[in-house]
Formats: structure tokens, sequence, C-alpha cells
């Protein structure tokens, strides 16, 4: 018996040594962050308070315990003690820790109120978490975006090698200014999710149907990444967070080209294009957002249906079912609603393209104002063809 | 005894059976198969998470065995192993004939094997089992939730009224089956923590079964409690399911207190020291348990003075709980210790649950619980208190009265090689997830940033040691019923209490006329 314990003894001693080696050690991130702002750091504070505590606490209990465990032992003819009570030190050990408990409340009550202050601030963003993604909107600035994940499917199966930020990178990161209260309205459009970037020390729960505060004041420009804390369906993994913060004035600089951007597509879906400029559009949106599933060549791939000659995409009364889908996506299948993802003129331009690819032949040229008008109404130039499309939409 | 006390022979033994000696071996067995099938899902989980990247499962199949591992581990393995350590053991340790009311015993078990098979069964199903972890937070678990939503709930009725039945019976037993002189202030300490956990369990499992209907009325019936497009709030669940959630806590683990309270004095050769204490701590702790249970949502948003209130009262509980730790130490101070395997899963239960503690302590700090909420560090909390807490505790006792159950005495050289390969085990996997969760490691994710890799594969190698471990103790058991040195009616030389003054294996019928309480 012995001998196989010894040599289990080693085998696993061995292993843990190449694990622990001093070089792997290095990446080893053991405690909690300080963090960037004044909040984060007396998090950090109290968190290390308590922790030692519960280090010295922990060493009084256990030293007494090993003792007995080492010298009153049976083998060494130890002979038992006959006491098993005593008033006094019952009452000592149940104080001694009230008192301690009684200090540390008033630090963290003290940080709680601080955290719970959004009054006065520079500037509010509303926040909302979607399945699986984050939308930021700039309250005050005209100004509205999606974050997603940017990590490609082959880094997360092993094809490619895993970058640096794998999984924490997003196509458009929220952008913020150091030194000013920003308050953020916390909310989501489906299920709960939760912000949290542990360098702000700021985790708050996305409700649907609810609007949380919370508040934070960057000290440092830097680039911070954080996850969704709440799990959220399949994706919960999947939907990183990443703030950029900059100085006022390289935020306003970044403000100045939102807004002109803003302002293009405000004349986008105004825009009335040729047929040949939707196509072209068409093609580009559809290689960027589409083609991943449905295959540049329209035909798809195993769960993934074909686009062509298929009768959503090629029946001139299925227009509206088409537009439906790819704007709201289709509920228990892998088509993503895109209506939020992408905006009018680009939406018209590839549901153009693909009635009007590969064959499709239904010479049905959508522009912006179409797409605007079914988002408010349901409807394709005021005709109502939504369901009319017989087996392809159930509803 | 007269011949038609015997058991009659074959399965329908076991289907009639109103003993309480065959039905607690009916609960433990149950017990041990839930617990390996839940390892089986925790061993998926740590395959996964071995490494960056998606290589075994997708990330719903990841959350079904999130879910289903939780869900199985507490009412599928924990639960019952305790409710079949009360039915086996309390009548002998109070000098009763059997349980009060033993043909609803009958009942209260043979329900559960259908609630699991029922819950089980779900993995089958079109669209997949449960996926929306434990806790079925809703709208995940409403709107978003897949099919099989329903009949997850229906389990939770089955296991829910299982467990009232049981804890109706155990209050009804101690109460009035306790033999003459047995004061309350005499009782062995399992008996009182079990009576507590009882009450506990009677306040609310009905609470669990009221909001998991709430959810079934929102699926199927078109209310909206939990939908705020309807005027509902998704936040009133979590506060219903916590204060059903944090009792439950209390109920896995009281009778564990109980357990070690009655190992640690046998092998010390010393009496328990400060029984009052430990039974006032005892209440206290079951008082408190029913006023934290937004501890669990400080990040919900909450108003200031309500996140005020659940931190402080969480922080409270750490005196109680404190008490009874120093009491245990006490007890083994100046004693005469051995360390056979309860022994030592018994003071592994008071290192480890007091580690459990300590970062519970943690979490009671509401500010930074903004920063641990929801993160590994959570994990590393919860698995620190259930697996010693509850897991080695019940190891414990089935060391400590398998040679009254069986009859033999258990191979201790090899349940020694169990204790130091699951110890070991349990601190590799649990251990780095406190630094896995410090650094920003949220939970329930089946794919993870480089910078996790190493503590990740740490913990999965240690899982699997954990896991494979627990092979040698179903070898054990099997081999202690089919043979072994004969145990005397006492085997343990510092063991009190009446059930070591009933030959071993305990007879069928015992105490059928009250023994004598000096």
């Amino acid at each position: 018996m012995m001998k196989y314990l010894k040599m289990i003894t080693l085998i696993v001693s061995t292993v843990l040594m190449g694990l622990l080696n001093p070089m792997a050690f290095a990446a080893f991130e053991i405690n909690m962050p300080q963090g960037v702002t004044a909040i984060s750091q007396e998090i950090y504070q109290l968190h290390m308070i308590i922790f030692w505590v519960c280090v010295a606490v922990g060493l009084i209990v256990f030293s007494v315990m090993f003792w007995s465990i080492f010298f009153h032992r049976k083998s060494r003819g130890y002979k038992p003690a006959p006491f098993h009570e005593n008033t006094l030190i019952e009452i000592i050990w149940t104080g001694l820790p009230f008192l301690i408990l009684a200090a540390m409340a008033i630090p963290s009550t003290k940080t709680l109120l601080a955290i719970y202050n959004t009054d006065d601030a520079d500037l509010d963003i509303k926040i909302t978490g979607y399945q699986w993604k984050w939308r930021y909107d700039y309250l005050e600035e005209d100004i509205s975006f999606f974050s997603h994940l940017t990590t490609s499917p082959q880094e997360i199966y092993g094809l490619r090698e895993k970058g640096k930020n794998y999984l924490l990178e997003v196509n458009e990161p929220l952008v913020v200014p150091i030194g000013k209260k920003i308050r953020f309205l916390v909310t989501a459009a489906d299920v709960i999710h939760s912000w949290w970037v542990p360098d702000f020390a700021l985790k708050k729960d996305a409700i649907p149907g609810f609007i949380n505060e919370a508040w934070t004041r960057i000290d440092t420009p830097g680039v911070y990444r954080g996850q969704c804390a709440e799990l959220c369906g399949k994706d919960h993994g999947f939907m990183p967070i990443v703030v950029e913060a900059k100085t006022l004035e390289d935020y306003q600089k970044w403000l100045l080209v939102k807004q002109e951007k803003a302002q293009e597509l405000k004349k986008l879906n105004a825009l009335n294009r040729t047929e040949e400029e939707l196509m072209q559009k068409g093609e580009e949106v559809y290689r960027e957002h589409c083609a991943t599933c449905h295959e540049n060549n329209g035909k798809g791939s195993s769960i993934y249906p074909s686009l062509v000659k298929a009768t959503m995409t090629d029946q001139l009364d299925c227009i509206t079912d088409h537009m439906h889908s790819v704007t709201y996506g289709v509920p228990g299948t892998a088509m993503a609603a895109f209506g939020e993802q992408l905006n009018p003129a680009d939406l018209a331009a590839v549901i153009t393209y693909e009635r009007n690819a590969w064959g499709n032949n239904t010479k049905q040229f959508i522009q912006a104002k179409d797409i605007v008008l079914f988002k408010e109404t349901g409807k394709y130039q005021n005709q109502e063809l939504l369901g009319t499309c017989k087996g392809v939409i159930k509803k | 005894m007269s011949e038609h006390h015997n058991p009659p022979k074959g399965l329908m033994r076991w289907v009639l059976t109103t003993n309480h000696k065959d039905i607690g071996s009916m609960y433990l067995w149950l017990s041990l198969i839930m617990f390996f099938v839940g390892g089986f899902m925790a061993m998926i989980i740590r395959a996964e998470l071995f490494e960056p990247g998606l290589q075994i499962v997708d990330p719903n199949f990841y959350n079904q065995m999130i879910t289903m591992h939780g869900l199985i581990m507490i009412f599928g393995a924990v639960m019952p192993a305790f409710t079949g350590l009360a039915n086996w053991m309390l009548p002998l340790m109070i000098g009763a004939p059997d349980m009060a009311l033993p043909r609803m015993n009958n009942w209260s078990f043979w329900i559960l094997p259908f609630a699991f098979i029922m819950l089980s069964s779900t993995l089958f199903m079109e669209g997949g089992s449960p996926n929306f972890g434990w806790t079925a937070y809703a709208p995940l678990s409403t709107t978003y939730a897949p099919n099989s939503t329903t009949f997850f709930i229906f389990a939770i009725h089955m296991m829910g009224i299982s467990s009232i039945m049981g804890a109706i019976n155990i209050i009804a037993t101690i109460l009035n089956l306790r033999a003459p002189g047995m004061t309350l202030m005499k009782m062995p300490m399992f008996a009182w923590t079990w009576l507590i956990t009882a009450y506990l369990l009677l306040a609310v499992m009905p609470v669990l079964a009221g909001v998991v209907t709430m959810l079934l009325m929102d699926i199927h019936f078109g209310t909206s409690f939990f939908n705020a497009g309807g005027g509902g709030d998704p936040v009133l669940y979590q506060h219903v399911f916590w204060f059903f959630g944090h009792p439950e806590v209390y109920i896995v683990i009281l009778p564990s207190f109980g357990i070690i309270s009655t190992i640690l004095p046998a092998f010390s050769r010393k009496p328990l020291f400060g029984y009052t204490s430990m039974v006032y701590a005892l209440g206290s702790i079951a008082f408190l348990s029913f006023i934290v249970w937004a501890h669990h949502m400080f990040t919900v948003g909450m108003p200031l003075v309500g996140e005020l209130f659940f931190m402080y009262a969480t922080m409270v509980i750490s005196v109680p709980t404190g008490v009874k730790i120093f009491n245990w130490v006490a007890t083994m101070f100046r004693g005469s210790l051995t360390f056979e395997a309860p022994m030592l899963f018994s003071i592994a239960f008071v290192v480890l649950f007091t580690i459990g503690g300590f970062s519970g302590l943690m979490l009671a700090i509401a500010p930074a619980d903004f920063q641990y909420h929801d993160t590994y560090f959570v994990v590393a909390h919860f698995h620190y208190v259930f697996v010693p807490g509850s897991v080695f505790a019940i190891f414990a006792a089935t060391y400590y009265w398998l040679p009254k159950w069986t009859g033999n005495m258990y191979d201790e050289s090899l349940a020694k090689v169990h204790f130091w390969f699951t110890f070991i085990g349990m601190n590799l996997t649990f251990f780095p997830m406190h630094f896995l969760g410090l650094a920003g490691m949220p939970r329930r994710i089946p794919d993870y940033n480089l910078q996790f890799a190493d503590f990740n594969l740490i913990a999965s190698v240690g899982g699997f040691l954990f896991g494979a471990t627990q092979l040698v103790f179903l070898f054990l058991i099997i081999k202690c019923i089919k043979t072994g040195k004969p145990a005397s009616e006492s085997p343990w030389e510092g063991a009190e209490g009446l059930e070591w003054t009933v030959p071993s294996p305990a007879p069928y019928h015992t105490f059928s006329t009250p023994p004598d309480i000096k």
C-alpha cells in the first residue's frame, strides 16, 4: 500500500512542480486589481483588510488546532482533560468577533454610501444588454452604437492561435473621458445581464424593464476590459466589455467624428440609390455579415439555408417576410437580428442584393426609407404582405 | 424476536418497507448514485475548462451541465444523504423503535427516484435540459427557456414534497419518541441539528414550490410575475428564490454540524465543548438565515438601506458560526486524539469549512462583493462550504457508522488513501478558483481569456483526481458490506451514544422497549 502511495505522490508532485515552475508563475494573477478609480482603490483596501482579519483569526484557530493534533495525541500517551465548558471564554469568543465586525462595518458603509451617490454626473451613458452584445447610448450627444465580440470562431475552435485579448475584444469600445463623473443607466432588452469592468470595481445588473444607476470617475487613460457577469444564455461567455478612457481633448475629438458619422447616417436614410449602387453596396454588406453562414455564392451549408431561388428571397410576395427575417432574426434558428446592427441603408442594400443576385430575379429594389418605414409600420411601401408568403415564417 | 419480524425477501422488501433502516439505506444509495451522476457532469465541466477554447461541448450544453450539476448535487446527493443518515441514526440515537410516521417515510423516499429520473430525462428532450443555472433566474428561465423547463418544475415540486414529508417525520420522531429521561438538552447534537434543519425545510420548501409555480404560470398561463412588460419584476423572482435559497444553504450544512459534533468528541476522547452554546448558536444561525437572503443580490440595484441591512445581517452570521468552530477546536484541545478516517474527514471539515466561512465573510462586505459577485471567487467559496462542509461530513458519518450498518469494519488504510486524495484533489480544484475570481474570471462561462489558463488547468487536474478518488469510496463500501473484521457493539473507543448499545450490525428492530437514560 505505502509503496503505491509513494509512487503516486511522486507523480503528482512532479506534475505540480512542472506546473508551478517560476516561468509559468509569472502569468499567475492572484489578487483583485487595484483599478483606476478612487472607488476601486477603496474596495481593494476593504478587500485586503478583511482578508488580513481572516488570516489573523485563521492563524489563531488553526495554531490551537494543530497544536492539539501534534501534541495531544493518544499515540504520545496524552491523557484527555475532562473540561467541557467555560462560560467566560464563550462570552469572549462571541463578543470579540462582534467588535471586529463593527469595526469592519464602518469603512464598508462609507464606501457603499459613495458608490450609491450618483448625483452631479458630468455625462450620462445608457447601457443596454442584449443577447449577446452591449448597446451604448450617449444621452446628451445623439450617439448610439452596438459593441460585440470580434474574436474569430477559428480562434475559439483552436484553428488559429489565440491572441492576447482573446474573448475580450470588440468591434467598437465604449469611449469615455477621464476625470469626469460618468453616470451609467443600465438596463437590458431580453434577459438579465450584468455590466462589469474590474478596473472600475463597477458591476451592475442589467435588468429588462428596469433601469439601474451606477457611476465611475476614471483616473488614467487606457483600455479596460470586462465581461458580462450574469448568466444570460448560450453566449454568456462571449459578450465582453471594452472601455477606452481618453483625455477630455481626445474624447471631444472622438465625439466630433462620431457626430459627423451620425449626420452621414441621416443623409443615408434619405438617400435614393440606383439599382447598380444598391447591388454593389449590398454585395459588400453581404460579404461582411452574411457570407460567414450563407457563403459568398448564397448556397449556405449544413444548417444554414441556401438563399438561391429560395421561396423567401425569390418570391415577390415574400418581401416583407424577408425584411422581417433580416431585421428581427428567426427565433429558434441561427439567424440573427440585424435590424439594430446595420443601418437602414445597408439593410436595404443587402436585402436588395439577396433578392437579385445568384439568379434570384425579383427586380424589387429597396431604399433606406423603405426600411425605416418597415420598422415603424411592419409594411413594405404600405403593402401589408407579412405572412402571405407561405411556409417560410410560421406565425 | 419472533419470525414475522424479519424482513421479507426480494424486491418487495424495498418497495413496501416501512423500516427506518431499510429506508435509510435506500436514501444513502440514491444519494451515492446521484453523487456519481452529478460528479460525472462536473468532470465534463472541468474537461471543457481544461484549456482555453471550445473543445468538448458547445456553450448551450455546457450551460445544461452546470445547471444539472448544481441541482443534482444539492437535491440529489447532499439532501438525501442527510435524510438517509437521519432515518438510520435518529431512532438509534434517541432510543426509538422506528420513525414516528413509517408509512409516510416509505412514500417520501419513493417519490425521489422518480423525481430524478424525470429531471435527468430532460437531457434527452428536444431543446435539451434546463440551461439557466440551478438558480433559474427569470426571464432566462421563462420566455427564453427550453421546453423541458416544465419537467424541471414538476421534478422540483416532487423533491419538495419529499423533503417536507421527511421533515415532518423527523420533527415528530424527535419530539415524541425520545427515550424516557432524554430531555431536549440531553439530546445528541445530531438530533438537535436535524430538528432545526427540519423546521427550516418546513419553512422554505413551500416558498421554492411557490416560486417555481410562478415560473410555470409565466411560461404556460400568460401571467407576468417576472415579466416587466406585463407589470411584473424579474428581481421579484430572485428575492423569493433566495428567501428559499439562503436557508437552503443551512439545510445542507446544519446536519453536518451535528455529525462533526458527534465525531470530534469520540476521537478526542473528551466531551463536546460548550453543548449549550452550540445549541444556541444553531438557533441563531437558523434565525439569521431568514434575514440575509438579498446578500446574493448585492448588484441588482437594491436601495442603499436594503443593501446596508443585508450586509450587517450577513456579517453577524459569522458570530454564531465562529462560536461553533471555536467550540470544536476547544473540544479537540487537550483531548487524546487518534486519526481514523471519520476523524480525518472531520478535522478537514473544520479547517476547510473555516476557509469557506472566511471567504463568506469577505463576500458579506457589500462594496467588495461588487468585485466578487458572480466570479469564480464565489464558485470557490460555495464549493469550500459544500464539499468539505456537506460531502466531507457525509464521508465522516459513513465511516463512523459503517460498522454499525454492516457489522464489519471498513478497510482503514484504503480509507486513508481515500481521505488524502480527496483532500488534495479538493484543494487543488477549488483553491485556485479564488485567484481566478479575483483576477476577473466570471462564473458560468465555457471559455476564457488566456490569462486564466494556468489556474484552470490546475483546477481541472485537481477535479479529475477528486473524481477518480471517489471510486475508491464506492469500492470501500462494497468491500465493507461483503467482508471485513467483524465489528463489536461499540468499535470506537471514545464513542458515546445509544446507537453503540445495540449489536453490530444493528438488528432489523431495535429499542422495541425504550432504554433507560440516567
